[in-house]
């Protein structure tokens, strides 16, 4: 915050009383970029029919008038109730759900008998409407912290709840109601991220100052046992949830959200180092016992060996076909054959699709759309003062950093495979539905976090 | 705190940076082996992505593309299947391509980097280009005649421009139809099955794959070869041959099929086809001369592209005298294609030189616009001009009045040489029927046409010359069709 304007309006008029600084609202610039947003995915939903029928498709004004008013909708929630909010986050959203629409729409063209897009627009709406619903009805975010121990208990239900259902493709992680597939897990998330950041809020000072130091080493001063109690239970909770339901990926990003709040709540370094080492230790064993996520190990560090083995290219390397097959440009979009991949193309492997029909400049703008998503929430979290709100929008903003990498990275070769949703691409509605709910928090932490300085009197 | 969250950002702009450069690697770096990894069905759904371009007959295509709304969605159509499959082969989704759609796979699938206007732009959009065309020096018109007069026998035509080498017919029976190969249904591998199976072997190329004991006809070249070196002198003086003749060496005696060869001068010896005659010649000639005849002429020579391969036709030069007499007769180890022994005709035609055939004339665009033209082809003395018309006369008078009169063509010079050719254990197997000859229409200055035509198993006695039979009239019908033709309809 620059104090030169006010200052030199103050030189300028002396006898007028002390000025107040005025934050620009900007929810114009939300409203533009909210346009951008939606005339770019109807672009691409053209250019899919464009390229595979060489017409417009039919149904393109009414799937950008459909998308153009949930995202209306969700600017006046925003613009009623948190006028403050930063104008990234919701256009940002509604690109990227937007985008994933017209991915999974040019995906359903190779898969006649299996349309996903209807669905998906059907969980689109479900999850604005929750973002409308968290952005009109949680007035002051604050309130989360008082249920901290509500939210851990659902969340742990939430997780156990699939144990009790068939596993699907080796992982049981899904629930399966009256036909629909509902991921608890997804929604587990975002409690847990509240309840840590309740957690270690309320408890933050004790975890970093209390008890003797048991030993120092270096610079690197390792916590004392009593405070290892609660990061050893998160670990055997992932752990857990890994062995339990096979679900390498949420355990991952449970534990990794864990040991960046812990990081970021009591600054001990010593944290990130028994982090990793729990990490590796736990992943190593597991990578090396558990025959599911062993192959995962297998197929990422020999990606080709089932071609050797004459048994065709498995699904990561079919991924690796597509995104080399993108190039720089992209072969455009409806003219790929990420189809190819098979299984999981329009959830898991969304990314695929993107690699090879926009090409390394399309994966990098939508890797850029996540940082920018992430960058916002971090900002957010910086700007306030209330070490929950901190803890809150670093939380949110890192599991969405999290779940990118652990997704994008497994598709692309970089770290084994897990099944995972990439942030608002993915097929998937619980996913989907998290992932607005994600960013209404962001919503009113920043704004939050904006009004605080609004009204101040300048010093 | 905020310290430590700038530190948590700084964790996360870690990720997204190893993101970026991950795909950076495996989109640009790693791109093309990834590409090019045998197990990537993307070259393969390219390459059927779009109709592949034509191969031309006379101006119009006898291929096709049928659209099969599959992952591979184009599939080869045949026009003629069967009358040009000797010229096009096959292209199929599951066994790959041969003769011209395979040496010529690249502009027909539209890879060609000449097809790509700007190559540069091309490697950045990975825009593939449309297939271009083939263009054959084919006769429409002598193709089918050839075919038709096979009739379905096993054997072989081939025909060329004396003056040129450009190939205007090349037919193979019985044939088969490439299209049935096409897909990848199930029906094609058992099309695959049924035809490599079948005893006929309608998918062998029997004018340019095939080589067969030329017999008589290869008599061309060791009369060629005696003129050239100086053996005989004058055509119409009696040569010494005693009838029957003692194979050099051997208690073998060689007999002919009919009288009148004992001492017979060169032009008598050739109509009537003498083997004593020409047998006693070759062994005059010597194997060092009579080797390097036939080479001249083409034998020998594994290199020939059409542009696909040919056969090499082989004249053995590691042979005793015995040997090298029934060689010159074209027996022992003397072999040849069809299309070789149209070489022989047309060397004969064309003064002496043999110009290397060939099949393409030119390549174009998918506009039809010329890439590459089949251009100037070596040429190859095969013996002395004078020889040449020497050798002319003698063929003429098989035509005239010799073993070769089913080959006559009114209002034409027609020379030929009838050939039937024994084979087998203990020669039991069904002969084979040659006939070679060339055709100059009265008011053009050289020969336009020579063809080979071979007749296997023709179906006549051994004694009734089935050369001149069988296979005379096919020559001539092929010829025919190449001398009404206007001058510019084939190509």
């Amino acid at each position: 915050m620059t104090n030169a304007g006010p200052t030199v309006a103050q030189a300028a008029t002396p006898e007028t009383p002390a000025p107040v600084t005025r934050l620009p609202r900007r929810r114009g610039i939300e409203l533009a970029l909210i346009v951008v947003a939606v005339l770019l995915c109807v672009y691409g939903y053209c250019a899919v029919g464009l390229a595979r029928n060489g017409t417009v498709p039919p149904g393109a004004a009414g799937y950008g008038a459909g998308l153009g008013v949930l995202a209306l909708l969700a600017h006046c929630a925003v613009r009623l109730r948190a006028p403050y909010a930063d104008p990234l986050l919701l256009p940002i959203g509604v690109l990227l759900n937007g985008i994933g629409l017209v991915l999974i729409h040019r995906l359903d063209l190779e898969t006649p008998h299996d349309h996903a897009a209807p669905a998906q627009l059907v969980w689109s709406t479900l999850g604005v409407s929750l973002f409308i619903v968290l952005v009109l009805m949680l007035r002051d975010y604050r309130v989360l912290q008082r249920y901290a121990y509500v939210w851990v208990v659902a969340a742990l239900f939430l997780l156990a709840l699939p144990i009790l259902f068939p596993a699907v493709n080796g992982a049981r992680i899904w629930v399966r109601i009256a036909g629909f597939s509902i991921q608890p897990g997804e929604f587990a998330k975002v409690l847990l991220a509240v309840f840590f950041a309740a957690y270690l809020a309320a408890n933050r000072s004790a975890l970093a100052y209390t008890g003797r130091q048991v030993w120092r080493f270096r610079r690197v001063q390792l916590p004392t046992g009593r405070v290892l109690g609660p990061i050893l239970a998160i670990w055997l909770l992932s752990v857990g949830v890994l062995v339990l339901e096979r679900d390498l990926g949420t355990s991952l990003l449970f534990f990794g959200l864990f040991v960046v709040l812990l990081y970021v709540a009591t600054g001990r370094t010593g944290w990130i180092a028994v982090g990793l080492l729990l990490a590796a230790a736990g992943a190593v064993a597991v990578g090396w016992l558990e025959p599911h996520v062993n192959s995962r190990v297998q197929d990422w560090l020999h990606p080709f060996a089932t071609i050797e083995a004459g048994q065709g290219p498995n699904q990561v390397a079919q991924s690796l076909f597509a995104f080399a097959a993108g190039g720089v440009l992209g072969t455009g979009l409806g003219l790929g054959h990420a189809i190819l991949i098979g299984f999981a193309t329009k959830s898991d492997f969304i990314l695929a699709t993107a690699g090879e029909e926009l090409g390394l400049a399309g994966l990098s703008a939508l890797f850029i759309l996540y940082g920018l998503l992430v960058e916002r929430g971090y900002r957010a979290g910086l700007a306030l003062r209330d070490p929950f709100g901190r803890l809150l929008a670093v939380g949110l903003a890192s599991i969405v950093a999290l779940q990118v990498f652990v997704i994008a990275g497994g598709v692309t070769g970089l770290i084994p495979l897990t099944g995972m949703a990439m942030p608002f691409l993915a097929q998937g509605g619980s996913s989907l539905v998290t992932n607005w709910a994600i960013v209404a928090l962001l919503i009113r932490v920043s704004h939050s976090a904006r009004r605080q300085y609004d009204g101040e009197v300048a010093p | 705190m905020a310290k430590h969250i700038r530190h948590a950002a700084f964790f996360c702009a870690l990720l997204l940076v190893a993101l970026l450069v991950n795909a950076v690697r495996i989109q640009i770096f790693s791109a093309r082996s990834f590409d090019d990894n045998p197990a990537n069905r993307r070259a393969t759904i390219a390459r059927y992505e779009r109709p592949r371009g034509n191969i031309l007959v006379g101006g119009e295509s006898v291929t096709g593309s049928r659209d099969s709304g599959e992952q591979l969605r184009y599939e080869r159509t045949y026009t003629d299947g069967p009358l040009y499959a000797p010229v096009t082969g096959f292209a199929s989704q599951v066994y790959g391509t041969t003769l011209l759609e395979h040496t010529g796979d690249s502009v027909l699938s539209g890879t060609d980097p000449m097809l790509s206007p700007f190559p540069l732009v091309g490697d950045l959009t990975r825009a593939q280009g449309r297939g271009g065309n083939v263009v054959t020096t084919l006769n429409r018109a002598a193709q089918r005649a050839a075919y038709e007069g096979l009739d379905g026998r096993r054997g072989a035509v081939a025909a060329i421009e004396p003056a040129t080498g450009r190939v205007l017919a090349l037919v193979s029976s019985p044939s088969y139809d490439p299209a049935v190969l096409s897909g990848n249904a199930a029906a094609t591998e058992r099309s695959w099955t049924r035809l490599n199976d079948d005893p006929d072997k309608p998918m062998l190329n029997r004018a340019v794959r095939q080589t067969y004991p030329p017999g008589s006809t290869f008599k061309v070249v060791t009369a060629a070869a005696a003129l050239d070196s100086g053996v005989v002198l004058d055509i119409d003086r009696p040569t010494d041959s005693p009838d029957p003749y003692r194979l050099p060496g051997t208690t073998t005696m060689l007999m002919n099929e009919g009288d009148g060869c004992e001492d017979a001068p060169l032009r008598e010896a050739f109509a009537w086809s003498c083997n004593t005659v020409f047998a006693k010649l070759g062994v005059d000639v010597g194997v060092k001369r009579m080797g390097a005849a036939a080479k001249a002429f083409g034998f020998n020579d594994a290199r020939l592209r059409i542009p696909f391969s040919v056969a090499p036709s082989t004249f053995d030069t590691s042979v005793d005298r015995a040997q090298l007499a029934l060689s010159s007769i074209g027996q022992y180890n003397t072999r040849a294609t069809p299309l070789q022994m149209a070489m022989v005709a047309a060397a004969v035609a064309n003064a002496g030189q043999v110009r290397a055939p060939y099949l393409v004339e030119r390549t174009t665009t998918g506009n039809g616009a010329t890439m590459t033209t089949a251009g100037s082809r070596p040429v190859r003395q095969a013996m002395r001009p004078e020889t040449a018309d020497v050798m002319k006369q003698l063929m003429e008078d098989v035509v005239t009045d010799g073993t070769g009169t089913n080959a006559a063509i009114p209002g034409a010079i027609v020379g030929g040489k009838t050939g039937t050719a024994q084979h087998g254990l203990g020669n039991a197997g069904m002969p084979y029927a040659w006939f070679v000859s060339w055709a100059q229409s009265e008011h053009e200055v050289v020969p336009k046409v020579a063809v080979a035509v071979v007749v296997e198993d023709a179906s006549a006695e051994r004694g009734d010359i089935t050369g001149g039979g069988v296979a005379a009239p096919i020559a001539r019908d092929v010829m025919q069709a190449v001398l009404n033709s206007s001058p510019d309809s084939g190509s």
